[in-house]
């Protein structure tokens, strides 16, 4: 007897569910020889502002998480990641060149994760200081989260650039509205799953599918959003048009091409807060 | 009880002010190739003090040439010969800090006592702690041998002329980079003595370039192609524009823009003590600070008795003379900033505020403006939300914390904030919930060359001061 596979709906993951575009369009995602792969939710403007309404009204509860949580919640992003694996290669294998390299990226964004979720309870002791002011006064200086941030992640790198995109804005408290590569979805609509069964808080990640030149102008402009990531972002004019937008509200800014990683990318979405007190009895 | 003072004025003599300046390019002063002049005043009595150019756009190419040349061998000299030249700065300032405040009071305003005391004593700070770091930019965080960026153009404000040069010519240098600043339109005398301290230190030719001019100088500056770096502390108006005007380029940037700070008085504070910072926290430098406490959140509990004693002490307050060793509230920048002092404070008027403002003397020339505080405040006032960068206080109320949490952080800027309190716990918590770049408890107003400085959300990106202050200068070795 034959079984027929149940096919999975490619949705949106906002505020921790997982709707399908409220636009109700979705485009056809076809792999490297151009066959069908999935009808995929394509997200709208109205998807995008919801986004930034979950993630928004997620970020005082997840800035205000112990380091040692973050570190925690992140740490078992990686391990769901790790019991997917086989999916992630087989949906990475649609679009890689050999099996070998999409399983190479699946480790890699597995460990990349796990990297990543051990920064949490690091990130102040390596760029905070106690400052020696000249004065009877106890001066310290740490980092807080910047708030909510919009990201478009990596086109060619679907699954270890989007990790990489996400971990490095949430790890430090901040909340994140992230578009997912638009020709490679499928890891990105895998890896919401993996966040959604993670004790990832929802609304701390929110992926949208879709086109980052359509939905990227509408979060660039959006007044409630601190800082935009536009790693992902492949056209020199339109990043130069997002990044106009960003200074409407004077949004922290992540060009493209700028190869940061690591720890140089997490800080680009950190405030450094200083706090002074007089000494004295 | 207010003492009688006698006038205790500090003499101009030590100042040998120039009829009129020229640019400062490559290490010489040099004539404008098409700017135009403009007269420099005194804000206190109105009297003119030299002639300044307007540098044009030709003039901001030579002064970037300048500094790309000087760039090529002031970021190949080591570190630490590149300090020395700081630390000869700092020395030098030191030496001259007498005729730099004077200077400095006579074209900002601001009294002596201030530009004497905290001002000018913390430029030469500034350029003594970025000294030793110049040969010590490993440890800057940006991994081993960090790179400078090149040539970086810094725009300043009027209301800390010298003290913001120092801010963005110390940490900029010491990491190899050249500058061309351009100091504000109408306090452009003290950068222009700081051009004859450069020569006094045999600083190389080029490596400090400073053009005088307004708004239309300094968008030449940001335009320019060929500087690798902005820093500006303004408006946030001007920020915005000057986020845009280097969106899709390679330009890194900088920008510490406005604020309307919070400060939190709760029931069991030591009312003296607050008494005192709330009014240092707003008419320090005659409430032109980015960071002033220009709004006063009181626990309702307390709010009477504490304007009362607010009150009390705004009666002795002395304002006049700049340059009188008692004076405390100097004059009010320019003509502009007065019109828009009175522009907002008539808005609070209208809005149905209550005014009210300490009784004194105006002076009959230059521009004044008392020391002044609505009540009745509504979140929604002008007052409450906009940046007056004047002696104003807008004073609102609370019952609990959370409250005064919630009124502090309901604005789009974030530079500083102030909290009041004998709790620590609650001073730690306030302080962590407070969306602020810059938190003051039990005090207001404390700067230092360590101690990092800048703002979130629309106050604008990047920190000066400290390690962090050297960031924004450098880029990761290879």
């Amino acid at each position: 007897m034959s079984n027929i596979d149940v096919k999975r709906t490619a949705k949106l993951f906002i505020g921790g569910a997982f709707p399908r575009s409220e636009s109700g369009r979705t485009y056809e995602a076809k792999d490297k020889n151009k066959n069908f792969v999935a009808n995929v939710a394509l997200a709208s403007r109205k998807d995008g502002r919801d986004a930034v309404v979950a993630a928004r009204a997620a970020f005082a509860k997840w800035s205000e998480a112990t380091a040692y949580n973050r570190a925690q919640v992140l740490y078992r992003v990686s391990e769901i990641m790790q019991g997917r694996r086989e999916q992630f290669v087989e949906e990475l294998s649609l679009w890689s060149k050999t099996k070998k390299q999409a399983e190479t990226e699946v480790d890699e964004a597995i460990n990349r994760m796990v990297w990543f979720a051990g920064w949490a309870d690091k990130i102040a002791m390596v760029t905070g200081s106690n400052n020696p002011v000249a004065g009877p006064f106890f001066d310290f200086s740490i980092p807080e989260p910047t708030g909510v941030v919009a990201a478009v992640a990596p086109e060619n790198s679907a699954l270890l650039g989007l990790v990489e995109t996400i971990a490095s804005i949430v790890v430090s408290g901040n909340t994140v509205i992230v578009i997912a590569s638009e020709s490679q979805p499928l890891p990105a609509v895998s890896l919401a799953e993996v966040i959604a069964t993670s004790d990832v808080p929802g609304g701390v990640i929110n992926i949208l599918t879709g086109s980052y030149k359509e939905i990227a102008p509408w979060l660039a402009s959006h007044q409630d959003i601190n800082a935009l990531d536009l790693t992902g972002v492949d056209k020199k004019q339109i990043a130069l048009e997002l990044e106009k937008e960003a200074a409407t509200n004077l949004k922290r800014v992540l060009r493209p091409n700028t190869k940061l990683d690591g720890l140089a990318r997490i800080k680009v979405f950190l405030e450094t807060k200083t706090v002074w007190h007089p000494r004295g009895f | 009880m207010v003492f009688e003072y006698a006038p205790a004025p500090e003499s101009t003599k030590i100042v040998n002010l120039k009829s009129n300046y020229e640019l400062f390019i490559g290490g010489k002063f040099v004539k404008s190739k098409a700017g135009s002049n403009y007269k420099t005043i005194n804000p206190a009595t109105e009297e003119v003090l030299s002639e300044i150019v307007e540098a044009s756009e030709k003039d901001v190419d030579e002064a970037v040439k300048a500094a790309r040349k000087a760039f090529k061998s002031w970021s190949k000299l080591t570190g630490s010969e590149r300090g020395k030249y700081l630390y000869r700065l700092a020395r030098i300032i030191q030496e001259r800090s007498r005729e730099l405040a004077v200077l400095e009071s006579m074209n900002n305003g601001k009294p002596i006592r201030e530009s004497r005391d905290i001002d000018i004593p913390l430029v030469a700070a500034h350029f003594f702690h970025y000294a030793g770091w110049a040969d010590k930019l490993d440890y800057a965080g940006l991994g081993k041998n960090p790179q400078p960026l090149g040539v970086a153009g810094q725009i300043i404000p009027w209301n800390f002329p010298l003290l913001m040069l120092a801010w963005k010519i110390a940490p900029a240098i010491a990491a190899g980079n050249t500058v061309v600043l351009k100091p504000a339109e109408t306090t452009p005398l003290t950068a222009l003595l700081f051009a004859e301290i450069c020569q006094q230190a045999e600083l190389p030719d080029g490596v400090v370039n400073i053009i005088t001019g307004a708004g239309a100088t300094g968008k030449f500056l940001v335009e320019h192609p060929d500087i690798n770096k902005v820093a500006f502390t303004g408006s946030t108006e001007v920020g915005r524009l000057i986020a845009q005007t280097v969106a899709g380029t390679n330009k890194k940037v900088t920008l510490e823009l406005g604020g309307k700070a919070a400060n939190i008085v709760f029931d069991d504070a030591a009312m003296d003590q607050a008494v005192e910072g709330v009014i240092n926290g707003i008419f320090f430098n005659q409430g032109h600070v980015c960071c002033a406490g220009s709004r006063l959140l009181l626990q309702e509990s307390i709010s009477d008795d504490f304007l009362n004693l607010l009150y009390e002490r705004m009666k002795t307050l002395r304002l006049g003379d700049p340059l009188d060793k008692n004076t405390d509230i100097g004059a009010i920048n320019s003509a502009a900033q007065l019109a828009k002092i009175k522009e907002l404070t008539n808005a609070g008027k209208s809005e149905g505020a209550e005014m009210w403002s300490a009784p004194c003397d105006i002076p009959n020339k230059g521009f004044w403006f008392a020391p002044t505080v609505f009540t009745n405040v509504s979140l929604s006032h002008r007052i409450a939300r906009e940046e007056i960068f004047g002696p104003v206080l807008s004073v609102l109320t609370f019952r609990t914390p959370d409250e005064a949490i919630e009124k502090a952080n309901n604005t789009p800027f974030g530079l500083s904030a102030g909290i009041w309190t004998e709790k620590g716990s609650r001073i730690l918590e306030v302080a962590h919930r407070l969306r602020a770049g810059v938190v003051w408890a039990n005090t207001f107003n404390k700067f230092d060359p360590t101690s990092p400085f800048g703002g979130y959300k629309e106050s604008g990106y990047g920190r000066e001061g400290g390690r962090h202050g050297l960031e924004p200068y450098l880029k990761a070795g290879k």
